[in-house]
């Protein structure tokens, strides 16, 4: 996509227009993100999965839970990793192969949201010190694109993490061994939300859709936590941000944060 | 990763950090333009330990073609880290951290250069770390933005950049590696201070929103030492003794 269309030149200048008399293509407020749908346990086969549409970007998130060999230096945590992949179904534009910049992009932003917010207990994860221990892999698959992935992606992963049911495993014999009907939760201690915001012209708006993504100078992605903390944040785009519109920006993640996050939790209370 | 156990004493009673710097005090910093012969422009900057060389090359042929713009020249950002630059043997071939990082530095730099004027062409950026010790991306950055100003290459400001943290439940300027490792925020801010823009930003850690703003002041505040070490090595090169 190194060449902008003619097309999209166009949609650029309404989208600005409709920005200056306070509107968006599709209607929404500037601090208004699209219809939010969570599916829980979409997945039953994995350990905890997640269907999420926003707007009309779609991400399918399945947990998977296993014991694995702790990182060298982290002996007393359990693994956590998120990823996140373009399906080539997503998009007339996506093609297979290796994973681009802006995919390895999304996929570490999404995984340092979470991650950052100590979302998971890894501490409770351990199954034999420095030996073995318990590894959740959230992955993310894209199969519907239509702008904003970063917070699709997010919330699909959080959800799915929040459905997750780990099993128990015992060392014996020196190898982690499943415990029949040990089952419990995921250990969480917070939800982080993650709002995704572009700035077009000298205007920020809350959750781009696909037009409106590419017509964007800069973006920034911050994640907040349920005590209103922000704890992850990244800024995109070949544009540049003004010091009073990023702490402008850390404002309104936190307020539309809160609300995505009730409706997190109550895709939850739903799913069980 | 914030909030490893270690028995490092990051902040002491004093208010002195675990390399004896006060909490708004940078690393030693020293930026020289110039030093490589083929590149069109060049840098080399050391940030406390770290140690970063940036070569630039162009306004030149695009290959492959097809990444060529006929509306704008093309930035092109690699970010690279040598095998010998951390304490374990990094694998050479670029590692998706790398990836990422090659990407956040172009798209800090993008609003700087003023690639508008040289359509179909390339401005390519080498960035390679020789020696790495925490805030890397920041001192690169700042290289970088020096090494295409020594190109000659048209910009509305430089990028200088520097990172603000929370270690010890304090807000720091210049996160070193074992307060990134073992402190609880890490944020890199690249800024262009006469335009009053931030072009770079990330943030690991949990920050209330109260410290959150301090983090970005006391990130800008860094900036703007860098900028003045920055003008002071294009200024050596170009003017002899430093003066203006």
């Amino acid at each position: 996509m190194t060449s902008t269309s003619v097309i999209d030149e166009l949609k650029k200048f309404q989208i600005l227009e409709l920005l200056e008399q306070g509107k968006r293509v599709d209607g929404r407020a500037l601090d208004e993100p699209r219809k939010l749908i969570i599916e829980i346990n979409a997945i039953p086969k994995a350990n905890g999965s997640a269907r999420v549409r926003l707007g009309d970007s779609e991400v399918v998130c399945g947990v998977k839970i296993q014991p694995d060999r702790p990182f060298p230096d982290m002996g007393e945590k359990g693994i956590f990793i998120c990823t996140a992949e373009l399906l080539p179904l997503s998009h007339p534009s996506v093609e297979t192969g290796p994973p681009g910049p802006d995919v390895i992009e999304l996929a570490r932003v999404v995984d340092r949201g979470i991650r950052e917010s100590h979302m998971i207990d890894l501490s409770q994860l351990v199954i034999e010190k420095n030996k073995s221990v318990v590894g959740v892999f959230a992955d993310n698959v894209v199969v519907d694109y239509d702008g904003n992935l970063f917070d699709a992606c997010a919330y699909a992963a959080t959800a799915a993490i929040l459905s997750s049911k780990t099993p128990k495993w015992e060392m014996k014999n020196d190898v982690p061994t499943l415990v029949e009907g040990g089952e419990s939760s995921v250990p969480v201690t917070t939800i982080p939300v993650s709002v995704t915001m572009g700035k077009i012209g000298n205007y920020i708006i809350v959750d781009p859709n696909g037009d409106e993504w590419n017509s964007m100078d800069a973006r920034i992605t911050i994640t907040t936590d349920s005590n209103g903390n922000i704890c992850a944040l990244q800024k995109g785009g070949n544009g540049g941000f003004s010091f009073d519109e990023v702490i402008k920006c850390g404002e309104i993640s936190v307020k539309v944060g809160s609300k995505i996050r009730e409706k997190l939790k109550q895709a939850k209370e739903g799913g069980q | 990763m914030g909030g490893r156990d270690t028995a490092l004493v990051l902040l002491d009673e004093n208010g002195i950090r675990c390399d004896g710097r006060k909490v708004d005090e940078p690393r030693r910093i020293m930026i020289k333009a110039g030093g490589l012969k083929n590149a069109d422009g060049s840098a080399y900057i050391e940030f406390g330990d770290n140690k970063i060389l940036v070569g630039v090359f162009g306004p030149r042929d695009v290959h492959p073609k097809h990444m060529s713009n006929t509306d704008t020249g093309i930035l092109r950002v690699r970010y690279h880290m040598e095998p010998f630059s951390v304490t374990e043997r990094k694998n050479p071939a670029p590692s998706r951290r790398e990836i990422e990082i090659s990407k956040v530095i172009k798209e800090a730099l993008e609003p700087a250069v003023m690639l508008d004027k040289f359509p179909r062409t390339a401005v390519d950026v080498f960035i390679e770390v020789l020696q790495a010790d925490g805030g890397t991306r920041c001192a690169a950055l700042s290289a970088a933005s020096v090494a295409l100003a020594d190109a000659g290459i048209p910009m509305r400001d430089m990028v200088a950049a520097c990172a603000a943290g929370k270690a010890a439940d304090t807000i720091i300027l210049d996160v070193n590696n074992e307060e990134d490792q073992a402190g609880q925020a890490d944020m890199p801010i690249g800024y262009m201070p006469s335009l009053e823009k931030i072009t770079l930003l990330q943030l690991d850690g949990v920050l209330t929103p109260a410290e959150y703003k301090k983090c970005v002041e006391t990130g800008i505040h860094g900036c703007k030492i860098v900028y003045e070490l920055q003008k002071k090595a294009l200024t050596e090169k170009y003017f002899g003794n430093g003066e203006k």
